[in-house]
């Protein structure tokens, strides 16, 4: 078994401009892959939107600068993410491919490997 | 005893990495025992010669490297991820159970780049050298090193799994392994670019993997048909251009001098692969292929049922350059007249913008219609847009001749 991240990226706005019956498919998607997954979920959050991320980087003088905003200002944002276990990356795509974002025309799932270490 | 390693390294050389890499579970650590088996073959075998079966030897060879050096090192064995064996999920078909199939997916697995795919296959399916990849796709090599490495830390660190895909994804799997020999053959039989029109080791790298992928998949149609399609046009390699190395059109290339075998071998193929599923991009594309390899003489080519074939393959396979070629044997079926007209609707068609052979076409039928100022600019056109030294030389001439036309 080894960990993989789902990243999910897409466009805010239109994840926001949803209508509360598009909104209830979506949240049955997200139903139907836990449930599908079952016990390889182990975790997952979907995130407050990119205008609430507050981003730290070094200011080149040993301190520290505080930045509003995400660390990368792109049209897609990272709204969420699961943490699943899986035997492979064949395993990985055929989980991710159950969430809803891999269908919507703005967003996409990164399927990204976790470093084990020990 | 040279030439004979050689001839092992051709014929085996995906047998005994395949088998080597699901010992070892790690391509680095496989590939390096690969190399050392064929170079004890260099020292054994003059001594005590050619065994039986050189690529079983090899195999045992290899793998017995890989136990020794597995062993030594097994104390400190690297927290490095390992290739993922082929013990979980749902197993591959009756019959599929072959390490040289595993190593063809795994190469060709979707979740890398086509370069790496291509890049992977050459290097560790088909055994060319770093130097010998590089060379081919004319990239410096530490450039396509890094390209493999790359591809390679990918398959273990993402976990690609070693493994022949479980019925229900076969069929897009296959796809993509298909579309990468496709690519392999064809930047091999008209290089893109340099002084070569064909490069000969990836036209043989390309129909070895169809030939490998048809034996282990014999009733896969579409693999079928994609080595009809491939023999079908190697067949008329040798007759591609004159001994001065100046591109000779398919009216000009001498027929006798086609490999008979190898057309009667892919129209054998073509047959059983229709038989089998009918009419698919390959298949069609082998068809096409066929139909040319039948006319005794150019004059006698079938151009109603090319262009037929053509109008199936764009429903198949719609592309710009399938389009070009449709309207290409309208052309030749209706006269030049007619393929004009069959040119005008894609003239805009910015995915052709800079492809030469628009240019070189309609500049073909501009100069049987004597329309010399206009045939002059579509053949500049055309000379521009090629990178290709023989083909560039065949506009050149032509472009001389329409200009001798002119006022």
């Amino acid at each position: 078994m080894a960990k993989y991240t789902l990243l999910i990226y897409g466009d805010e706005a239109q994840w926001e401009g949803k209508t509360p019956e598009e909104d209830t498919i979506h949240h049955g998607a997200h139903a139907t892959f836990a449930a599908a997954a079952g016990a390889k979920i182990g975790g997952g959050e979907q995130l407050a939107p990119a205008a609430t991320a507050t981003t730290l980087r070094s200011d080149g003088a040993g301190g520290v600068t505080t930045t509003d905003g995400p660390f990368l200002e792109t049209k897609e944002a990272l709204g969420g993410f699961y943490l699943i276990d899986a035997s492979d990356l064949d395993e990985a795509i055929k989980l991710a491919s159950m969430l809803p974002e891999v269908r919507e025309s703005h967003s996409g799932v990164e399927i990204r490997p976790v470093v084990e270490n020990g | 005893m040279v030439a004979a390693v050689a001839q092992a390294h051709r014929r085996d050389w995906a047998q005994v990495f395949a088998a080597t890499a699901q010992l070892t579970r790690d391509l680095d650590l496989a590939e390096e025992c690969a190399q050392d088996a064929y170079e004890q073959a260099l020292h054994t075998w003059p001594v005590r010669g050619i065994p039986d079966r050189p690529g079983a030897w090899l195999t045992t060879t290899a793998r017995n490297r890989a136990r020794d050096l597995l062993r030594r090192e097994s104390a400190f064995r690297r927290a490095m991820p390992l290739l993922v064996p082929d013990e979980t999920g749902p197993g591959p078909e009756a019959g599929l159970d072959d390490d040289r199939l595993r190593l063809i997916f795994t190469c060709c697995h979707p979740a890398l780049a086509r370069d790496a795919q291509i890049a992977v296959t050459l290097r560790l399916v088909c055994g060319l050298t770093t130097a010998e990849v590089a060379r081919a796709f004319l990239v410096r090599e530490p450039t396509m090193a890094a390209r493999i490495t790359r591809a390679k830390k990918k398959i273990s660190a993402a976990r690609i799994p070693y493994r022949v895909p479980s019925p229900d994804q076969l069929g897009d799997r296959v796809s993509v392994v298909l579309e990468v020999i496709h690519l392999i053959f064809t930047t091999g039989h008209t290089a893109p670019d340099g002084p070569e029109l064909v490069r000969r080791d990836l036209v043989d790298s390309a129909i070895g993997l169809a030939r490998l992928l048809h034996l282990l998949m014999p009733t896969d149609a579409e693999v079928t048909a994609l080595l009809a399609l491939l023999l079908l046009t190697d067949a008329r390699a040798g007759t591609r251009q004159d001994p001065g190395g100046r591109l000779l059109l398919l009216s000009e290339q001498d027929r006798t001098r086609w490999d008979r075998p190898m057309i009667s071998e892919g129209i054998r193929l073509l047959t059983e692969a229709l038989r089998r599923e009918g009419p698919t991009r390959y298949a069609v594309e082998a068809a096409i292929a066929a139909t040319h390899a039948e006319a005794p003489a150019w004059p006698d080519t079938d151009w109603a049922e090319i262009a037929a074939l053509y109008g199936v393959l764009r429903r198949l396979w719609p592309s710009p350059v399938v389009d070009l070629n449709h309207a290409v044997a309208i052309g030749l079926r209706d006269g030049p007249a007619a393929g004009l007209e069959a040119l005008e609707p894609i003239l805009a068609d910015p995915a052709l913008a800079t492809y030469g052979y628009l240019s070189a076409a309609r500049a073909d039928f501009l100069r049987q219609l004597g329309r010399w100022p206009e045939a002059a600019e579509a053949y500049t056109e055309a000379l521009a847009l090629s990178g290709n030294a023989a083909e560039q030389a065949f506009l050149s001439g032509r472009l001389d001749e329409v200009r001798r036309q002119l006022p």
